[in-house]
């Protein structure tokens, strides 16, 4: 086993009932590194990206076949414990989704859930993600208020800071930027910057210059498939692939 | 100090460029439209009138006929007389007593099972006979319960003619409206809160008690309270389990006998000997269970917006 590969799948192929979603996608993703998931609407991203903390289960109906390693460990195992593991693989969804309570304790709700009863320790805890969110100025004098009066862009932070709070290993960002300005984005940007330092990032993004920016590695799907991946400066500059060259420069998707 | 507005040359809407055909055949087709659309509104308008016009007569006839009869006496002194005289006060205390014991029996049951039915039940075919069941229940008339009552609480269980009998009774029949308005609620609680939950680790049942039940609240609370409220005013289901035709002293257990008072104007109004000389009465204690019963749902419509403005 690789000690730099977090997390790795082989031969996955994942089933909304009979409709196939995802073909045999076999990709590795090393620690501390980000990964971008490039590829038109529809291609299976979000199943994807999905499949790494088993959210998915809820599906009715739906099937994953194939192997993902996390630290050498395939997850598919009955042995695997979802509640462990999604508390190791955090997730940030497309839109932002805080609970309807305060900033406090949607920060706070992965320890309560997770059984840590400490104030102080969650006090300081909520206070650390808050910062390491870039969030915290802004939201330190009214932390006992509702979530829901945030903006867009302060409630994305809020969910990235909810996710960070547990220490995740894995990071799954499902276009966190979809919904937000350039400045709140900017400030997302600069986040995942300083967060690789301790986890790896899986995110799915539609903005070519974002993938660009933040990634280190680039995967493009299409049609269910992966078509190509690399490191993001090849694959920006010299596509092995004519497709991945057409889709990046615009030219379809 | 005033706007003036200088009208310059009046702006015109038309269409200059004809959609299709002509000019002429879009503006017959704009007017038609515009028929059918004050038509459709004038339908529903009036549809919204008629049933408010309802419930306003209903109340006006209620309080042009009842007010009268209410007085302090009325409201805390026990009936005496054959009835023809003195209060009310042993059937308000006995109603609320119905009430607030179904809701005791009844939210954490039809709660519990709605959870299920809705988080943890695998779709399929049982689920669908059980919903199947817990609808035709809804439909099942509220004398059939006031046997079903009589048999299983006061007869079997040997609960005697009680508060608790009643109460359990009055709760059954609640059961499907509760479970149904709970499932409601339920279902429009974003998922998006489920999967942010179980994506920080938190097992099904913490998100549900810490996510879900808490967002569906407000709706679980009002539906509840309204099934509640809807029972309470009956009279068959308690016919046979908890009310009785007389007693003056207050109840002071759960196995004490009741009066009510959809009971006592059922007896009044059929049974007592000077039928026409308490009309009065029966309608002062119509006005004072129609208030009862509104007065509970005011709460229940309270307590959802304030429940409401904590979470936003
Ligand atoms: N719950 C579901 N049930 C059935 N089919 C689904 C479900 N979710 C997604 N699909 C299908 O699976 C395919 C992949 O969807 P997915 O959401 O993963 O795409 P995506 O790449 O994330 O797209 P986008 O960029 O628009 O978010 C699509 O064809 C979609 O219709
Ligand atoms: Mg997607």
């Amino acid at each position: 086993m690789n000690k730099n590969i977090k997390v790795s799948t082989k031969n996955l192929d994942f089933y909304y009932g009979s409709s196939q979603a995802l073909y045999d996608v076999s990709l590795t993703f090393p620690s501390n590194r980000v990964t971008a998931l490039i590829g038109p609407s529809g291609c299976g991203k979000s199943t994807f990206l999905r499949c790494f903390n088993r959210m998915n289960d809820l599906i009715p109906g739906s099937r994953m076949t194939g192997e993902i390693l996390f630290d050498g460990q395939n997850i598919n195992q009955p042995s695997v414990d979802v509640v462990t593991l999604r508390s190791r693989i955090g997730m940030v969804f497309q839109k932002p989704n805080p609970f309807p309570k305060t900033i406090f304790e949607n920060v706070a709700y992965g320890l309560r859930v997770n059984g840590i009863r400490d104030r102080e320790s969650i006090q300081e805890r909520v206070e650390e993600s808050l910062k390491w969110a870039a969030l915290w100025e802004e939201v330190k004098d009214r932390l006992h208020t509702s979530a829901l009066g945030l903006s867009g862009g302060q409630q994305q932070r809020l969910c990235i800071a909810r996710a960070l709070a547990v220490k995740p290993e894995i990071l799954l960002m499902d276009e966190p930027a979809s919904a937000l300005d350039p400045i709140a984005t900017q400030k997302i940007e600069e986040l995942i910057h300083e967060l690789k330092k301790d986890l790896t990032i899986l995110i799915v993004t539609h903005n070519m210059q974002q993938a660009g920016r933040v990634s280190d590695f680039t995967a493009f799907f299409y049609m269910g498939k992966l078509v190509e991946s690399n490191e993001t400066q090849k694959i920006f500059t010299r596509p092995r692939l004519k497709q991945t060259e057409d889709y990046i420069t615009g030219r379809f998707g | 100090m005033s706007f003036e507005v200088q009208s310059s040359s009046p702006l015109t809407l038309e269409r200059t460029a004809p959609m299709d055909s002509s000019q002429q055949a879009y503006q017959a087709r704009l007017r038609r439209r515009k028929t059918w659309e004050g038509l459709v509104f004038s339908l529903f308008w009036g549809a919204v009138a008629i049933t408010a016009l309802g419930l306003f007569i209903i109340l006006f006839f209620m309080v042009a006929n009842g007010w009268q009869a209410i007085t302090l006496t009325f409201l805390t002194e026990a009936p005496r007389e054959a009835m023809t005289q003195g209060g009310i006060l042993p059937c308000i205390v006995g109603t609320v007593c119905l009430a607030l014991g179904a809701m005791a029996f009844a939210f954490p049951i039809g709660i519990a099972s709605a959870v299920y039915l809705s988080e943890y039940a695998r779709p399929g075919k049982t689920l669908r006979l059980i919903r199947l069941g817990i609808n035709n229940l809804a439909g099942v008339p509220s004398v059939v319960f006031g046997l079903f009552g009589l048999a299983l609480f006061v007869t079997y269980f040997r609960f005697g003619v009680s508060i608790l009998s009643g109460a359990l009774t009055l709760g059954a029949m609640s059961l499907p409206v509760i479970i149904g308005t709970t499932e409601e609620a339920l279902k429009a609680v974003p998922n998006t809160y489920r999967e942010a939950s179980l994506g920080l680790g938190a097992t099904k049942w913490q998100t549900i008690y810490r996510v879900v039940l808490p967002a569906a609240l407000p709706g679980i609370l009002t539906g509840g309270i309204l099934g509640i409220g809807r029972a309470a005013g009956e009279t068959a289901p308690i016919m046979f389990t908890a009310a009785v035709f007389f007693t003056p002293s207050l109840p002071s257990s759960l196995f004490d006998k009741v009066m009510a008072l959809p009971y006592h104007i059922y007896v009044l109004a059929t049974a007592g000997t000077e039928i026409e000389a308490t009309r009065p009465l029966q309608y002062g204690t119509a006005l004072v269970l129609i208030t009862l019963v509104l007065g509970l749902n005011l709460m229940a419509i309270l307590y959802r917006s304030r429940l409401r403005k904590k979470s936003r």
